[in-house]
């Protein structure tokens, strides 16, 4: 079971790729189809691998990444 | 799952017209962000330039004036002289705070206008065509300056942090930049400081952005955050340029 | 209650408290400025701010804000001043927000002079920023009507959500006659429920705007303006009539220049001539109405002003072309005496038949 979810609203991603270039696990990955404004959408590529630091989503400019995720256990 | 991050309440969910890698998107959120965490969505009062981000008065979920070119300090002034008790703040670009609205930035800060300057930096006019702006680097390329900024021609680039900074009306001072996610955070932290100043009553704030504008820069939205950070931060370095006396409790 | 004296800058610094006006944003400049230095100690008795600027451009933009935030505002200033403000006017024009502009007219063009003058008609009432739009325009001759105006002028902005502009000179301005204060009034100043004073959850969002970025909602924006204008124009004509009866020949004059003119249309009914007068107290909306019926019976129309002739336009379209319109004017801070009126009046009156 993952730990976190990420989700792309991939209509309202431009391409840019800031949040690719920021995830520490490299799992962000370009999409090959177009969306409905002409660019290659970000997607995650290995959910199970994504811990839910939210970076990605740090950088994004358009809104386009949630991100939710276990809550840590105490103690 | 709880979910940790999602669009703050306070900014609408209409698509930003922004180009891609434009860092605008980025530093309205933060705004957004922190007007949710301070609670004051409903005392918050916006001031939307002319410029690429004169439609931030869409995106910004609160009530919102739009100011003629450079105005907006001026606008931000008659509004808290009337609402006092209001968070009022202003977001502006390098041609309108450091070119046609110099007057007005600089005067709001030397009163000591109980407001906030959002000051995006980019170094270029973005909307009208990629024009040098005051805040151009020597060297760069843009469409008026075809074979890069002279300094002989053009004069150096303002630093306006720097420049406010000896007015004894500024109260909080910050330069910031929206470059990679540490610098992001940093950036909300100096933002909600220029908030929490303000609303001290402890006189004029101003955070200035470096931010990065792709399309007029001609580089992809990746090469643009290196360009910020291997030109422009170290020409304009990062940091706080004035702070109050005494601290502001949050 | 009795009268007492007061100058006619400071006539408009009291009665715009009167009126309600809690701020003030304003630029040194000559001769208005008896106004600011008597707001500067006005305001702050009544809980109100006064504000020195750092330019007349952001005057008027701290005009647009504190109008925006839903307050009773006011700036003023002379020529070059108002030249500088008319960014900020045209941009309120547009947002359609309330507020009184005073424009103390010097002699001009650019620097000119310091000296009365009435130059600044066009500028007032043709526009004077970019844009299409209308500032509603009033022009006392007296500093009574100052003070009866000036709570015209907010009342006005308020109704229309438009800018008004007073238009005086120097010797308005300067002048000191007696005035009716008459009782403080509690003033009621009418909900805003569009201003933007920090949204409710769940309530509207106002937005302070002049931009409309897809033409066909600026043609829509302009359209409604224009209604607006159109119903302003019909509503709001004022004028003085003087020994209009009967007349054969009138004399049309604004302002100062109305005070000069009635002296030599009395002066002309001594010698015999059956001359009035027509003032125009809102120059825009121009007077129209009061032409229709005079421009039957008179024979001609003289048009006095401080300067080269620009309310004779107005006049010529109200009087279209029925009726030959002269004109004789003084400029560049001179004024002109009654005498020479007279003289005008003498070579004009029944078609020059009078010497």
């Amino acid at each position: 079971m993952a730990r976190a979810q990420v989700t792309f609203r991939e209509d309202r991603c431009k391409g840019c790729k800031l949040c690719a270039s920021v995830c520490p696990k490299q799992i962000i990955k370009m999409s090959d189809h177009i969306n409905v404004m002409g660019f290659h959408p970000a997607m995650i590529e290995d959910q199970e691998k994504c811990t839910g630091c939210a970076l990605c989503a740090v950088m994004c400019p358009d809104l386009v990444i949630e991100v939710a995720r276990e809550e840590k256990k105490v103690g | 799952m709880k979910t940790v991050f999602t669009r703050p309440e306070s900014l609408t969910d209409m698509p930003m017209h922004y180009c891609p890698g434009c860092t605008h998107g980025i530093v309205h959120r933060l705004v957004a962000e922190i007007i949710d965490e301070m609670d004051v969505y409903e005392r918050a009062l916006g001031v939307a330039p002319v410029g690429c981000s004169v439609f931030i008065y869409n995106y910004m979920d609160i009530d919102m004036y739009q100011a003629a070119h450079g105005r907006a300090p001026a606008v931000a002034t008659g509004i808290k002289r009337v609402l006092p008790d209001r968070l009022v703040f202003t977001y502006q670009g390098d041609g309108d705070a450091a070119a046609i609205g110099t007057g007005e930035l600089v005067h709001a800060a030397a009163r000591g206008e109980k407001i906030t300057v959002i000051f995006i930096n980019n170094a270029v006019y973005a909307m009208t065509g990629g024009q040098m702006a005051p805040t151009t680097l020597l060297g760069q390329k843009t469409t008026t300056t075809p074979f890069g900024r002279d300094a002989a021609a053009n004069g150096m680039p303002v630093k306006v942090c720097e420049m406010l900074a000896p007015l004894d009306g500024s109260a909080y001072l910050a330069r910031v930049a929206v470059n990679n996610p540490k610098n992001v955070l940093a950036a909300k932290k100096a933002i909600r400081k220029a908030f929490d100043v303000q609303m001290s009553g402890a006189g004029f704030t101003m955070v200035e952005v470096l931010s990065a504008c792709p399309t007029n820069w001609g580089l992809s939205p990746l090469e643009a955050l290196k360009w910020l950070e291997e030109k422009m931060i170290p020409y304009y370095p990062l940091g706080e340029y004035k702070t109050p006396a005494t601290e502001v409790q949050p | 209650m009795a009268k007492i004296l007061m100058k006619g800058n400071e006539a408009i610094g009291e009665g715009a408290v009167r009126a309600g006006c809690r701020y003030f944003f304003g630029y040194p400049i000559t001769p208005q400025s008896e106004l600011p230095h008597y707001l500067a100690k006005r305001m702050p008795e009544v809980g109100g701010t006064y504000l020195q600027s750092e330019s007349e451009t952001a005057a008027a933009n701290m005009v647009f804000g504190a109008a925006g935030a839903g307050a009773r505002v006011m700036t003023s200033s002379s020529g070059p001043g108002i030249s500088l403000m008319q960014e900020g006017i045209s941009y309120i024009a547009g947002a359609e927000l309330p507020c009184v502009i005073v424009n103390m007219i010097r002699g001009g063009p650019g620097l000119g002079n310091i000296a009365p003058a009435q130059s600044d008609y066009f500028q007032a009432v043709k526009g004077g920023g970019h844009g299409d739009y209308r500032l509603i325009c009033l022009a006392p001759a007296s500093v009574q009507e100052i003070i009866d105006l000036m709570q015209d002028a907010f009342d006005l902005a308020d109704k229309y959500r438009n800018p008004v502009m007073l238009l005086a000179d120097g010797v308005l301005g300067q002048m000191m006659e007696p005035v009716e204060l008459g009782e403080e009034k509690e003033i009621t100043v009418p909900d805003r429920p569009w201003a933007a004073t920090g949204r409710k959850k769940g309530g509207p969002k106002r937005l302070i705007n002049s931009l409309y970025i897809v033409p066909e909602e600026c043609e829509k924006h302009n359209l409604k303006l224009g209604e607006k204008y159109a119903i302003i124009a019909r509503e709001e004509q004022r004028w003085e009539e003087y020994r209009l009866d009967d007349a054969k020949m009138v004399v049309v004059a604004f302002g100062t220049c109305a005070r000069i003119c009635k002296a030599a249309v009395d002066s002309a009914r001594a010698e015999g001539m059956a001359v009035g007068l027509i003032r125009p107290i809102t120059v825009w909306p121009f007077p129209n109405d009061v032409f229709a019926g005079v421009k039957e019976t008179a024979n001609n129309f003289l048009v006095v002003e401080m300067n080269m002739g620009q309310m004779i336009e107005d006049v010529r379209l109200a009087v279209s072309d029925a009726r030959p319109v002269h004109f004789y004017g003084r400029v560049g801070g001179m004024l002109p005496v009654a005498r020479d009126v007279l003289n005008e009046i003498r070579k004009l009156y029944d078609g020059g038949a009078a010497k």
